[in-house]
């Protein structure tokens, strides 16, 4: 009986979120964030225990409203009533009895379940062989750092898959540089905060190549709602050329030496890191491979020459309350910078 | 305040000049007037309150909006939360119990009335000061600038790395102040409750309102300690170089999540258990019944109360806590379904069998258990740790907890002033535009938060000024924006109704309910002494026995 009853809630639900979602996005290539479409392992065991739960709760609505719809309408006041006061009973020892004891059994069942489940969801230290990366949380953006292959990028997370014979989970330790956020992409798995003076952790394993979205779940301030997160999943031998491509030290093309200059004589050096230069910053995202992304300011615009600009002359333009400054610089200046980043691939 | 000016009139009995009627309301230790204040004070609250989530539901209607800036979105919902919680449910709470509770107990006031009065004042000026900080919390800051650390205050966005200038400050002190005068309040209830009760009025014949107020009572007194204990260590951190929060001088950041949620979770059963009370008073006298298993209804009451004290570690599920005590929290949390369950159970037992009459008060009570079971289950949900990392400050969690405090306890409020105004004004509100006021806010309240839900399941998190075009999230959003309208609606039907029927409603005498308990016995508006003589009881429902000498309750207790 249970089982059928969570197969059925499934399949309305399903049909229903899917279909709003779908309705949507039909036009983008980004799915909903919803994690009713897990691609990830533990995306899809608290997908499984969602359905037991949402059976149970179900089935105790349906209960619940029921009894209460029938006894309003069974117990109005009829048109001709005589003015009598109905029976009066105070109290039953047998049903309050049943009424009490067969909520401590459905709390005793949903409590077993999910101590087994968080049992296995939660993970304190890297399993051998996965891949680490720690992750540092900003006002407003993210920092991914890749231990084993020294790589550093930012707002855009990229991992191998599974296959269904196994594969390379990604363990994921969180930081913060200044105040609390909360990482979170509904598709891969629940949300954990990155706090200040604390070690988290979460654990991915996504079983499909693809682009999924999520963002900053906990209130961090002005921009919190700009916080968004990117991550890319590749096959295994995508994800090693990607991990060649980053560790490649920045481009220097002479064509592009005065916005280089420009840019190795401003200020930014003190926030942006671009290797091989003197740009050595950690307060603001690395840019040595900022090409390589597909977006600027924790993915809310397309990273292109326009944008960058725009950008570059003044990022309040794009979120209101941003720590980097608008440098001042003029429009030619700002063009040369730009172009000079438009190298960085 | 032009309720509160003429309620002055009906109170009195005697028309005097507004400065001598302003006196009077100033200087007043009585308990129904100190109500009085409480209960329009938190209107105004809601009101302003209302106004701004309503700015927030304007600039959410569309993706990428850019109707107001993320700095004031971010001061709106900090200022919605706040001043609904602190400002129109706590004091709503305490206004509703301060006029009724005595009455119930056939008492002639609180056992401190000056004390009652300092509470209230202290409530007032707490308000003003958080709303000060719009025109003074500026520091080098630029003006207009309310506090923007959202209800919940975490560290270490309040640190003054995060937080320069005053507004965070404003924000301190005024639930300080305002915290101090609800413990005043609830020392007041408590000790009214345990020596003014009149003859024969033994713990277990008390109405089960102040069962529930008394349960109440004793967690403000419990729980806001802690969350005054964190703001003056706050103050330190900010003003003297302590570093109890501040994550960047070892400090620890969720210290303050801990002494928050130890008074916040409690918190929102003070706030939820009052609307239990109203409903375990309004669904008997209009089922004609006695109220279902009172014993059972007492024991889950202070059930939820003990329990509620030790589940606050429910809203930390995404911290990073052990396993051990993830799963503790979620056993502890899913426990408070019993009790819960419970009183549900127990109301709808008092309906069946009965002979429903449906006034406003009744209709709003009847709608509360039905949504009231809906934030029951998604409190369930939200129990269970490893959904909760999924949902947990997505606009599941706004749903689930609008369900509790909008659909469980406005309805109730609503419920309670329908039904205790002809007890405090002598004047019947009028039911046709109790029907209007019902009818829309349901419908407003369902567009709204029904469709909240399914932003949260689809990924959309709290607290964001704004939301990009391509998630999904626009027509769902638009939906719960459209609800506001009704609401607003029904908001302006019951304010019209409460103008129109203090002048022109029916004269209601002393019982129009023919209702059971003490409030009931004494004339509409009480006099300034309550009871001429101070009632004698022998059951829970001392005007039953009167009405029915031949079939008193007594036998059946």
């Amino acid at each position: 009986m249970p089982l059928t009853l969570v197969t059925l809630v499934r399949l309305v639900a399903v049909v229903l979120l899917a279909g709003a979602a779908g309705a949507a996005s039909a036009a983008e290539s980004i799915q909903p964030p919803s994690m009713f479409s897990p691609v990830s392992t533990p995306a899809a065991e608290i997908l499984e225990l969602s359905w037991l739960v949402i059976g149970i709760t179900g089935a105790i609505f349906v209960v619940v409203e029921t009894l209460l719809l029938v006894g309003i309408v069974r117990y109005r006041r009829g048109r001709k009533d005589d003015g009598r006061e109905p029976a009066q009973v105070y109290a039953s020892g047998p049903i309050e009895m049943a009424w009490t004891i067969v909520p401590i059994i459905i709390v005793a069942v949903l409590f077993l379940v999910t101590t087994r489940s968080i049992a296995t969801l939660q993970k304190d230290s890297a399993p051998p062989g996965w891949l680490d990366v720690t992750l540092v949380g900003h006002q407003w953006w993210w920092e991914f750092r890749y231990p084993e292959y020294g790589i550093t990028t930012a707002n855009e997370l990229h991992v191998p898959t599974s296959g269904p014979g196994g594969g390379r989970p990604t363990f994921l330790t969180l930081h913060s540089a200044d105040v609390i956020h909360s990482f979170w992409i509904p598709q891969l798995a629940g949300k954990t905060d990155v706090i200040p003076n604390r070690e988290n952790h979460m654990w991915i394993e996504p079983r499909e190549s693809g682009l999924f979205v999520g963002q900053c779940a906990e209130y961090c301030g002005t921009q919190h709602a700009n916080m968004l997160i990117r991550v890319i999943a590749h096959p295994p031998e995508e994800f090693e050329a990607w991990v060649q491509s980053q560790q490649q030290d920045a481009v220097d093309d002479p064509e592009v030496r005065a916005g280089r200059n420009r840019f190795l004589s401003t200020a930014c050096v003190n926030c942006h890191r671009v290797t091989g230069t003197r740009a050595d910053g950690s307060f603001g995202p690395d840019l040595t491979h900022l090409m390589s992304r597909a977006t600027i300011g924790a993915g809310i615009v397309a990273n292109n020459r326009e944008n960058l600009i725009a950008w570059v002359k003044d990022p309040d333009h794009f979120k209101p309350g941003a720590l980097m400054p608008a440098m001042g610089l003029g429009d030619p200046e700002v063009e040369r910078v730009a172009d000079y980043l438009l190298t960085l691939q | 305040m032009t309720v509160i000016d003429s309620e002055a009139v009906a109170i009195g009995g005697v028309r005097q000049g507004w400065l001598d009627a302003l006196h009077g309301w100033v200087t007043t230790v009585d308990h129904k007037r100190i109500g009085i204040l409480y209960v329009g004070s938190a209107l105004f609250f809601m009101v302003i309150g209302g106004v701004e989530i309503s700015i927030i539901r304007l600039q959410l209607a569309q993706a990428e909006a850019h109707l107001i800036s993320p700095q004031t979105f971010n001061r709106l919902f900090t200022m919605h939360g706040t001043t609904m919680i602190f400002l129109f449910g706590m004091p709503m709470l305490f206004g509703i119990a301060n006029f009724v509770i005595p009455l119930m107990l056939g008492a002639r006031d609180l056992a401190f009335p000056r004390l009652n009065a300092f509470g209230f004042w202290l409530f007032l000026f707490g308000g003003f000061l958080l709303y000060y900080s719009y025109l003074g919390a500026e520091g080098l800051y630029g003006a207009g600038s309310a506090p923007d650390i959202g209800w919940f205050a975490y560290a270490p966005l309040t640190s003054k790395t995060f937080s320069p200038g005053n507004s965070t400050d404003y924000w301190i002190l005024a639930i300080l102040v305002s915290g101090f005068g609800s413990m005043l309040t609830s020392v007041n209830l408590i000790a009214t409750t345990l020596t003014m009760r009149c003859k024969g009025m033994t713990l277990m014949r008390m109405p089960m309102m102040v069962w529930i107020m008394l349960v109440v009572s004793v967690l403000v007194v419990l729980v806001i300690p802690p969350l005054t204990a964190a703001q003056v260590m706050l103050l330190l951190d900010r003003f003297l170089g302590a570093h109890f929060f501040d994550a960047q001088a070892g400090g620890s950041a969720l210290l303050w999540q801990h002494l928050f949620w130890f008074f916040g979770h409690p918190e929102v059963y003070i706030l939820m258990l009052p609307g239990f009370a109203y409903a375990s008073e309004i669904i008997p006298v209009f089922s004609r019944k006695v109220l279902f298993g009172y014993p059972a209804m007492v024991a889950a009451t202070v059930g939820i109360g003990v329990l509620s004290l030790g589940v606050w570690a429910h809203h930390m599920f995404a911290v990073g806590l052990s396993r051990d005590l993830n799963i503790f929290f979620t056993g502890s949390t899913l426990l408070v379904a019993v009790p819960t369950g419970i009183k549900i159970f127990n109301w709808l037992g008092t309906i069946y069998g009965g002979k429903i009459r449906f006034d406003t008060p009744m209709l709003f009570c009847l709608a509360f258990l039905a949504q009231f079971v809906v934030a029951g289950l998604t409190g369930v949900i939200l129990a269970i740790a490893p959904l909760d990392w999924q949902l947990s400050d997505s606009y599941f969690v706004v749903a689930h907890f609008h369900y509790v405090i909008v659909g469980g306890l406005l309805f109730t409020i609503f419920g309670a002033i329908y039904y205790w105004f002809p007890k405090v004004t002598g004047r019947r509100l009028s039911e046709t535009l109790g029907r209007w006021n019902f009818w829309l806010l349901v419908i407003g309240f369902q567009i709204t938060f029904t469709t909240m839900h399914v932003q949260g399941l689809l990924g959309m998190p709290r607290r964001i000024y704004t939301y990009p075009a391509d998630r999904g999230w626009e027509i769902w959003n638009q939906a719960t924006s459209v609800g506001v309208v009704f609401q607003i609606a029904a908001v302006a039907i019951f304010a019209f109704n409460v103008w129109r029927s203090l002048r022109k409603g029916q004269i209601a005498g002393d019982d129009p309910w023919d209702a059971w308990t003490l409030e009931w016995s004494t004339t509409s508006p009480p006099p300034s002494y309550n009871f001429e003589t101070i009632p004698e009881v022998q059951s829970r429902r001392p005007l039953w026995d009167l009405k029915h000498p031949d079939d008193p309750d007594g036998i059946h207790e």
